[in-house]
């Protein structure tokens, strides 16, 4: 079921809420999400949304600006259609955007978490935007930004509990290996090298999370490959090199035991966002690896 | 408790407690799977090891080796392991993925019986602890009858397939029944504990997966507003019900004989009893839940007048579901004269301080109205009600209701008023499901087995001194009903059990519910 509110407000977009999920029958939503997009990133960001409202339903909530010298709202409600929870795309006219925190907050699910999300561009921080208050937790990712290193820099500088970036997500599965493998091999680390693509924000934070977690100078090698293509971490007992030459499948091997393959891919959109929504909590690694970066630029 | 790494002193710099995205990823290890042929493997155990490699739970060097007596080559037996999965797996499938299992599937042709088969099991497993680096480290899942335990025991133990060579780990998989009665699950355990140790067997129940087991702990001991209620100040009966829709099947080799008692009411309804029942543990370790079980478990018994506090039937023929099917006797390879019951429903008391006086009764039974599972506390009436008795008459008892399967989640019964200028009072269900608030897909309960095996997490399944004292509560009811002379009360097929069991719960003033 699809609603269209042309002119409208947020206690009649909250009455056709209610209405429409008594008609579809669903309840349990979980948590509210909160899309900050611009036109052009808005179909990914929905589809990325829809596909993980499956793991956790929620209601989708996607605020647009619209230049317009008159403040004016519309609405969209989409319910059903196998749709697991609500979506609600709002288009904020004019100066109507500066008071977008008072059209969401009638809005907002009861009682449970409310996670902002922007995209692309976002405000530095976060914490201090008007969305961005009325959110537990916030995720933006400096992969879509104009300038990925400074947009990670100037959210580091702002930092607060509950913010989270998406080019750290992407990180998760490297980490998860490269914790395996220390691991197995049992010794002390002596040296690090992280290659990927130049000026990938990723690998900035990977090494940053390797110089905090070891206390050894990690090396930064420009490599041909998309995003991250090489780990290697010297041990006393040889090196650990997890190496991925195409997108999909990497290679993987450790001192003393023969090399192996494992699927290692760049993940999709959902499955970032997915993995976002399973914690509320604060992550505290992500905050004293964005710390150590800030530090080692202020001094550079 | 977690015998993972624990080799010397050294500490990862990377892993740390707070860095909860990072998954579990075990060891390098080699999964024997034993009857891999079976419809077990090919619909649950196959696809869950894909989930798990898919969710990047699987170490780099995993190996599936699959041991049946087909005629097959490592490439038929990975076709097979394929299929199932592109079939049955939960997560979408992925080639990057496939590649990384494909390299370390093998397959092994041969009986229990052959030492050729274990000579090449044995040479097998040498190779990949060179080739793939696995490091001596198999867990071994018995997926076949019990009756072969014993032959793969052996041979296991003669080709010295469970050496300990200090830095590395042998675990077993066995699946229920745990033994036909309290001698017969003795002396199981005598063969499995020959060859290993207490912690390195892993018994699955595969009905009560650890996520069920961890959500009702979850429900009864992380909230304040229903434990105060769980005793017997409130509650005046539970009800544990597993009722499944099927008949016996082509399992009549299998079933007859044996009865539903023994086949699910001993692990199963047993189980959810203890944690429905159970004090609080210290903590969550599985030796402390454990312990909980087991004292409760201990402290449970059938009321020993049995001809009153049991009943059992058959299934005769009759409409299930609109469907015509045939009664218990008529199944192929069913004797006409089995005694063997399809309908089991035992009253169980627990003696001690929060259950004394409040009846426990367990039911399951084939061929029931719908294949439901579930755990109901009905409370007490109200000592008293300010309305006219009119107002009240379609108040029920106020239940909650733990909604196992399908459809996990919890259920809370209690009476609102009726719209309108009367004043009415009816009974209404507020509904919780696990499937609409959280992820759609839960990881099945193999995927957890699977993964706590390969990391050598205790098991929350349970050890065998909570199978000997599950056969205790229920070996006297089954001696009794030995002694009959008659066959088991026949019901209609699609209905909720025979007259003794509605008569039996009607002495004690109550009456079952309609799942």
């Amino acid at each position: 079921m699809i609603i269209d509110l042309q002119n409208t407000s947020s206690r009649e977009i909250s009455a056709e809420l209610t209405k429409a999920r008594r008609g579809a029958g669903a309840s349990g939503l979980v948590l509210t999400l909160i899309i900050s997009t611009t036109d052009e990133h808005f179909d990914a960001a929905i589809e990325a949304a829809r596909a993980s409202a499956t793991a956790h339903p929620s209601r989708v909530i996607v605020v647009t600006h619209v230049d317009d010298d008159q403040a004016r709202l519309d609405a969209k409600i989409q319910v059903g259609d196998g749709l697991p929870g609500d979506l609600v795309v709002l288009r904020l006219h004019g100066p109507l955007q500066q008071h977008a925190d008072s059209i969401l907050l009638p809005i907002l699910l009861p009682d449970s978490p409310t996670i902002a999300w922007w995209p692309n561009e976002g405000p530095d921080d976060l914490a201090a935007d008007p969305i961005g208050q009325l959110a537990d937790r916030r995720i933006t990712d400096a992969a879509g930004c104009q300038d990925p290193q400074q947009a990670l820099l100037n959210r580091a500088r702002h930092h607060a509990a509950g913010d989270t970036d998406l080019t750290w997500t992407r990180l998760t599965r490297w980490r998860a290996l490269l914790v395996a493998a220390v691991d197995q091999v049992q010794a002390d680390v002596t040296a690090a090298k992280v290659v990927s693509a130049p000026d990938n924000a990723p690998a900035t934070l990977l090494a940053a999370w390797l110089s905090v977690k070891l206390g050894v100078p990690v090396e930064r090698v420009d490599g041909a490959r998309v995003g991250v293509s090489e780990v290697r971490l010297t041990t006393t007992e040889g090196d650990i090199i997890i190496e991925r030459p195409a997108n999909g499948t990497a290679n993987y091997s450790v001192p003393g035991q023969p090399p192996r393959k494992v699927a290692l891919r760049r993940r999709p959109l959902t499955d970032l966002l997915t993995e976002e929504l399973e914690r509320m909590d604060p992550d505290e690694v992500f905050e004293s690896t964005v710390a150590y970066l800030l530090a080692s630029s202020e001094r550079a | 408790m977690a015998q993972r790494n624990v080799i010397d002193d050294f500490t990862n710099p990377l892993r740390d407690p707070e860095d909860r995205r990072l998954p579990r990823i075990a060891g390098p290890c080699a999964l024997v799977i034993f009857g891999v042929t079976g419809d077990l493997s090919r619909k649950k155990l196959m696809p869950a090891v894909y989930d798990l490699a898919h969710r990047g739970m699987l170490p780099p060097g995993f190996a599936l080796v699959g041991f049946a007596r087909r005629d097959w080559e490592d490439q038929d037996f990975a076709q097979q392991v394929h299929d199932s999965v592109k079939e049955n797996a939960r997560t979408p499938f992925r080639e990057d993925v496939w590649e990384q299992l494909l390299e370390g599937i093998r397959f092994v042709s041969g009986t229990f019986e052959s030492d050729d088969a274990f000579l090449k099991l044995k040479a097998t497993l040498d190779e990949l602890d060179n080739e793939r680096g696995t490091g001596g480290n198999h867990a071994f899942y018995l997926s076949i009858p019990p009756s072969g335990f014993g032959p793969v025991m052996q041979q296991l133990r003669k080709h010295g397939l469970t050496e300990d060579h200090g830095d590395n780990w042998n675990r077993v998989v066995i699946e229920k029944p745990f033994g036909h009665d309290l001698q017969s699950a003795r002396e199981l355990d005598q063969v499995v504990s020959a060859l290993f140790r207490p912690h390195e067997v892993f018994r699955i129940d595969h009905y009560l997966g650890k996520e069920t087991v961890q959500n009702m702990l979850a429900l009864r001991f992380a909230n304040q507003m229903f434990e105060p209620l769980w005793n017997n100040h409130y509650v005046s009966h539970v009800q544990i019900t597993m009722a499944e829709d099927i008949g016996i099947g082509s399992r009549a080799g299998y079933f007859d004989g044996i009865g539903i008692t023994r086949d699910v009411m001993q692990n199963h309804l047993l189980q959810l009893l203890a944690l429905a029942a159970m004090e609080e543990p210290t903590n969550f370790e599985a030796g402390q839940l454990r312990a909980e079980k087991t004292k409760v478990l201990a402290a449970a018994h059938v009321p020993v007048d049995y001809a009153r506090s049991t009943a059992r039937g058959q299934y005769a023929a009759g409409w299930q579901g609109g469907q015509e099917v045939a009664g218990y006797l008529q199944e192929q390879g069913v004797d006409p004269g089995s005694r063997t019951e399809t309908f089991s429903a035992v009253r169980v008391d627990i003696d001690n301080r929060r259950w004394a006086g409040v009846p426990f009764y367990l039911r399951t039974a084939k061929r029931m109205p719908r294949r439901v599972t579930e755990v109901a506390l009905n409370f007490k009436k109200p000592p008293h009600l300010p309305f006219a008795q009119t107002d009240t008459v379609e108040l029920g008892t106020n239940a909650l209701v733990m909604r196992i399967q399908p459809d996990e989640g919890v259920t809370l019964r209690f009476g609102a008023k009726v719209p309108g200028t009367q004043m009415e009072i009816r009974e209404v269900s507020m509904d919780f499901g696990y499937g609409g608030s959280f992820t759609e897909s839960s990881p099945e309960a193999y995927e957890r087995l699977i993964l706590d095996v390969l990391l050598g997490e205790p098991p929350l399944f349970p050890l065998q001194e909570e199978v000997e004292l599950s056969w205790k509560i229920l070996d006297p009811v089954l001696d009794y009903w030995a002694s009959l002379p008659e066959q088991p009360e026949q019901y209609a097929a699609g209905t909720w059990g025979p007259k003794s069991a509605h008569d039996m719960i009607a002495r004690d003033g109550f009456a079952w519910r309609r799942p």
